[in-house]
């Protein structure tokens, strides 16, 4: 194995870009040490970019925020600005592993497992996050939406790093929030998740929603019939029972030993219902 | 908080007495090693020519051996050793031989992850890269992990042609113990009773999730004397065991106990240690291995699973007329005695007119499971107590005066035999039912568990040695490695006999050849055994201090007493002379006839029986089965609390341990018989956001056994908290839950499927 | 395959040593530099045994590559003593007993450490969430819980 730490994200493209055998990013390397301990994976190249500029930054842009890929999750909840504009996004991040892993692990890492169950990914897509990709043909933008394709896989190309998440401009009256259910407290992978992002009018009706699942299909789901259940509501019981109800209709899961398809199913819808009430209390409005 | 509770006969050994240093709190000896990260555990040390091992496992639940091939592995650069069963010593017992085959498999592979061949080379990179070129030629065979499927009569066998002891017809092949406990007509009793509750309940295995792997260091030179440094419980076990398995004799091999980074049973036997001294044997090169810890969920001793069948029969009024139950329990390949272990103690804590226990151990494609903190009781006496809640519940009666009513004491016979002397059952119900938390109100979807638990408690061979050095302290060497503060409590102890103060001693854990033998550090027994043989071998130094006070003042040495840590004669008839303090006759012992010392050896009995009662109060999430610990009050018999905050810690880290068991811990093979949560993060023990404080109540009621009164105290506070948590949660949750663990899809689908 | 070179400050201390490029900063702490009072528990940053201050910034050494260290400041049990003089948190945790066997101390001193830099006045759920990535298999945390409460507030005081 080679380990290389390059100053440029140029740099950093190329030496991905011409390793012939399996080669790894390493931002937070919270996932890729655990698999290099395993033995799951053995890569030729090891590329940290943390020392690539901007790499570690949060900077605000057009409103919104850039996070860079090596930015920690603890960083993140450090940062007021940030927390008070995406608090969903934030506290989704700040689920994933211990104070310890909250130390190092990234957005972007977090995203690149692309395992269904990633805590800041339904965040993210709730969000309408979008992802900056630097590759040997230039730098694109995608949502994050399209990133994950299925367990373990991502729609990169060789070559490609994502460099950075921006987090949209939002309307006033707007919040998100971002649950999952774990046996303990800490320390697990969600079993399923839910996460809501909505904007009300002023008179607190919901005007503009996203609902997205985790860890209830191989990628996370955009649940639109959720979304249509509570657009025009004031989040009344109906609304919300109906959000619930089309929550765990969208569930798709496996049996595993985390968790029964029956239980995320339910759970789900559970969460999703939760989750939305946090964000419509975060969003101003009051039931 | 140490309640006081002073009552009941002088024993045999049990004298009252006024303490100074029992019962008061210092600073533990090795503290200041284990906060600073100077303490060494099994992995911190290192020898120079040092080889790294790694061992190969197997990748099926059941397999014939067919070939080994390590030529390829042997010839790779950097590679020293290799290993296989047929560098082992064929043993005379089956006990051994067991243990010896689950370190190396022999003919065989039984479980995922069972030992095939092991290499030693320059370093683990090396060693791990040669055991991917070690041939082996699997023929695979049906498997099965699943205690009652491995009883059927389509089961795989596990060990054909292998016959087992006192096993009744229409047992299958793979039930290797069959036991049988009990007295009266409990036929009888269940037609007396006005209500009679039967129940199934299973419980998953655990691990014991000590937080440091096994690892040793183990060195053997071409003279054929060898050393290991390990982690264990037992060093004098270790000795025996890889002695025997490499063929050299005992006197021939030394074992040091490093610092334990926890055992809980898990560290009662051998795994690498025979393995790496027949590796350094082979390549002359001191040899170290360490397990990882995916290693150690898949190899190292998890406890049984269980399948149990309770019935208990009740008047309305709350006596239990009869208590019935058959246990079936799984520990893996080989055979063990937990099951019979579950049967003694199921019905420990009632005094009854008819009970009846049958247990079953059934081999299973599972690793050989390892001693767990009260073996074999949590699971047992979680069975019988839900049913007594149970029988409550319908009944309306206090689960606490039910218990009180049924309550063994002094004098009652024993589910399981003996007859009780004093014990502290009817003390500890009744300090529960006094205290604040049963009396305080529970909130939307709580629910208030109660359950009693027991543990024998085991003594047995013990020896501790301790010389007076001519400034007046005194040196304490005993045998068994120190899991949670004993070297405290033995300094304490030997303190409190010889008269002088704490920090004046210092006591350590000698290697196999500092001093006579020691059974390992297990049952709960070190603060008792290692008490009494320290506390006899003060007595044995005091004699001999006597004998030179009397020798100076030209009197009887009958004639002289110790007080207070000094000499002092009888009276005024032995003569007039002022006190001799320890280190006045320690500072004139080369004059006075030599080195001053005392030493015991005994074989130790009487370790007095422990109960506990736990109350906890839970919330369980109705829409989620998510289940919170609100409140948690343990409340135990120590005997005598030697330092009680390492009596608190046993009560809070047992309970704690018995949460996880109850709500999460889980072994989850596959289809495969392959274990899918080998790692910390999908083997759930609990982390400190899960938890409330665990209030800890200590009474004393005085083991007639011991010159202090102490009981054991480390595993009976494992026992209750399946049940206490099990009888909250059915009461919160509205249903009755009869499988462990009660993880939250479990809760979620009996709520459900109750609507 | 040639090591990497790695120039570093530990405890204070500049320290250099060499590393194979799969190596962890665990494995150098403990066979490198032999600072064994880092301990490993999993490997997978699941037990936090193995914490360490990684420009103060609490992390698992068992999830950071060797290599990574350059240029860097790492801060271990090792470190927390003024000579002779124990940290608040070392002398808390041996005034509450809260110690069994004592194989995960180093990493909840560590733990702890960085809790109170960063909030002087936890309250008692944040301690135990901040915790609850440093497994502790003997204690039930009780005495864990309290000694740490009391080294903050005892640092409040001070």
């Amino acid at each position: 194995m080679r380990f290389e730490s390059p100053d440029t994200i140029e740099q950093a493209v190329e030496l991905l870009n011409t390793c012939d055998g399996i080669s790894r990013v390493l931002a937070g390397g919270t996932d890729v040490l655990v698999q290099l301990r395993l033995a799951l994976v053995e890569p030729e190249l090891i590329v940290d970019i943390k020392k690539i500029t901007g790499m570690r930054e949060i900077t605000a842009e057009d409103g919104g925020f850039r996070i860079g890929a090596a930015v920690s999750g603890a960083e993140m909840g450090e940062h007021a600005d940030l927390v008070a504009l995406w608090p969903g996004v934030v506290e989704a991040m700040e689920l994933v592993g211990s104070t310890q892993v909250q130390g190092r692990a990234t957005l972007v890492g977090n995203l690149c497992n692309a395992s269904p169950a990633a805590d800041s990914v339904p965040a993210m897509i709730a969000a309408n996050a979008v992802a900056r990709i630097v590759g040997p043909n230039g730098t694109r933008d995608c949502p994050v939406v399209d990133i994950p394709v299925g367990p373990s896989k991502t729609s990169l190309t060789k070559g490609e790093v994502i460099t950075s998440i921006y987090l949209p401009a939002r309307e006033d009256n707007s919040g998100d929030a971002y649950l999952r259910f774990i046996p303990r407290t800490e320390m697990d992978i969600a079993v399923s998740s839910a996460g809501v992002n909505l904007t009300l009018d002023v008179g607190g009706v919901v005007t503009q929603a996203r609902v997205t699942l985790g860890a209830v299909a191989p990628t996370v789901l955009v649940v639109e019939g959720a979304a249509k259940a509570i657009i025009g509501t004031k989040l009344d019981d109906e609304a919300i029972a109906t959000l619930q109800a089309a929550c765990s209709a969208a569930c798709n899961p496996i049996d595993d030993k985390r968790g029964t398809i029956e239980f995320r199913t339910k759970t789900a819808g559970v969460l999703a219902k939760r989750a939305a009430l946090i964000a419509y209390s975060r969003a101003g409005g009051s039931k | 908080m140490v309640t006081e509770y002073v009552e009941g006969s002088a024993g045999t050994e049990f004298n009252k007495r006024d303490f100074k240093v029992v019962g008061t709190r210092p600073p533990r000896p090795d503290g200041i090693d284990k906060v600073t990260g100077r303490a060494l555990f099994g992995a911190d040390l290192t020898a120079p020519g040092m080889l790294h091992a790694t061992i190969l496992r197997s990748p099926h639940a059941h397999a014939r051996i067919v070939s080994i091939d390590t030529s390829a592995a042997l010839a790779m650069a950097g590679v020293k050793a290799i290993v296989t069963s047929e560098d082992f010593v064929k043993q005379k017992g089956s006990g051994n031989q067991d243990t010896l085959d689950n370190c190396m498999a022999r003919g065989k592979v039984f479980y995922d992850g069972h030992a095939v061949a092991a290499v030693a080379a320059i370093s683990v990179k090396v060693a791990n890269a040669a055991l991917k070129l070690i041939k082996v030629e699997y023929d695979v065979l049906p498997h099965e992990t699943d205690v009652d499927a491995a009883m059927l009569d389509s089961a795989p066998v596990l060990h054909e042609g292998r016959k087992f002891r006192n096993i009744p017809e229409g047992n299958n092949a793979n039930v290797s113990g069959f036991w049988e406990f009990g007295h009266g007509d409990v036929e009888e009793g269940f037609s007396k009773a006005d209500v009679i509750v039967e129940r199934s309940f299973k419980t998953a295995a655990t691990h014991q999730g000590y937080i440091e792997p096994h690892a040793t260091l183990a060195t053997m030179g071409p003279d054929g004397r060898g050393e290991i440094w390990v982690c264990t419980q037992g060093h004098y076990m270790v000795r025996d065991m890889a002695a025997a398995f490499v063929g050299m004799e005992t006197s021939q091999l030394r074992v040091t106990a490093s610092e334990i980074g926890g055992g809980f049973g898990g560290k009662t036997t051998v795994y690498l240690e025979p393995v790496a001294l027949a590796l350094s044997k082979k390549s002359g090169r001191p040899v170290k291995m360490v397990m990882t810890r995916e290693e150690v969920f898949r190899a190292s001793g998890p406890t049984t699973s269980s399948s149990t069948d309770v019935k208990i029969g009740m008047t309305k009024d709350g006596r239990i007329t009869a208590g019935q139950a058959k246990l079936r329990y799984q520990g893996g390949a080989y055979p063990n005695i937990t099951a019979m272990l579950g049967a003694m103690t199921a019905f420990a804590s009632y005094d009854l007119d008819a009970v009846q226990t049958q247990a079953w151990n059934v081999l299973t494609n599972r690793p050989k499971q390892a001693a767990y903190r009260a073996p074999g009781a949590p699971m047992a006496i979680y069975t019988v107590e839900s049913v007594v809640d149970e029988l409550c519940q319908k009944l309306d009666l206090d689960p606490i005066e039910v218990r009180l009513l049924n309550a063994a004491k002094k004098g009652t016979l024993s589910s399981y035999g003996p007859t009780f002397d004093e014990i502290g059952l009817v003390a500890t119900l009744e300090a529960a039912k006094a205290h604040p938390h049963y009396a305080a109100p529970l909130g939307p979807n709580q629910g208030r568990g109660v359950s009693c638990g027991f543990w024998f408690n085991f003594a047995g061979n013990t020896s501790v040695s301790m010389s007076i050095n001519e400034d007046g302290t005194v040196s304490v060497i005993e045998g068994n490695p120190d899991i949670g503060g004993s070297r405290a409590s033995i300094s304490m102890m030997a303190a409190e006999e010889l008269g002088i103060p704490f920090d004046k001693i210092r006591t350590i854990i000698g290697d196999t050849n500092s001093i006579g033998f020691n059974d390992v550090t297990d049952g709960s027994r070190v603060t008792f055994s290692v008490g009494l043989a320290t506390i006899k071998a003060a007595r044995a130094a005091i004699k001999n201090m006597c004998g030179r006070a009397a020798q100076v003042w030209g009197i009887d040495a009958d004639a002289v007493d110790w007080i207070d840590g000094a000499a002092v004669p009888t009276g005024h008839n032995a003569g007039d002379f002022s006190p001799m303090t320890l280190a006045e006759i320690a500072s004139d012992q080369a004059k006075t006839g030599g080195p001053i010392a005392g030493h015991h050896e005994v074989n130790a009995d009487g370790a007095g029986v422990s109960f506990g009662v736990h109350l906890v109060d839970v919330e369980v999430d109705p829409e989620t089965g998510f289940t919170e610990i609100k409140r948690y009050t343990v409340f135990q018999d120590a005997g005598k609390a030697i330092h009680p905050d390492y009596v608190e810690g046993q009560m809070q880290g047992g309970a704690v341990q018995g949460i996880g068991w109850a709500l999460n811990e889980e072994y989850i093979y596959g289809e495969d018989g392959k274990l899918q949560n080998a790692g910390f993060l999908d083997y759930r023990i609990p982390v400190a956001s899960d938890l409330p404080m665990i209030d800890a109540v200590i009474l004393e009621i005085p083991n007639p056994g011991h010159p202090y009164g102490v009981r054991g105290v480390g595993e009976t506070g494992i026992v209750p908290p399946l049940a206490a948590v099990a009888n909250g949660v059915s009461h919160a949750a509205g249903v009755r839950m009869t499988e462990l663990p009660m993880s939250p899809p479990r809760i979620l689908a009996a709520i459900d499927g109750a609507k | 395959m040639s090591k990497i070179h790695v120039s570093t400050s530990i405890n204070g201390d500049a320290v250099e040593y060499l590393c194979e490029p799969e190596e962890t900063l665990l494995d150098a702490l403990r066979n490198h530099v032999g600072l064994t009072g880092v301990k490993e528990g999993c490997g997978s940053g699941d037990c936090g045994a193995c914490s360490v201050e990684l420009d103060g910034r609490l992390v698992c050494s068992c999830l950071v590559l060797a290599a990574e260290a350059e240029g860097k400041t790492v801060s271990t049990v090792e470190g927390m003593a003024d000579g002779e003089k124990l940290h608040v948190l070392q002398q808390k945790i041996l005034d509450h007993a809260a110690l069994q066997c004592g194989i995960c101390t180093p990493g909840i001193l560590v733990a702890a450490k960085a809790l109170l830099e960063k909030n002087p006045d936890p309250s008692e759920t944040e301690v135990r969430y901040w915790l609850a990535g440093n497994l502790c298999r003997c204690t039930g945390y009780d005495k864990i819980i309290r000694a740490v409460m009391d080294a903050a507030a005892e640092m409040r005081g001070a």
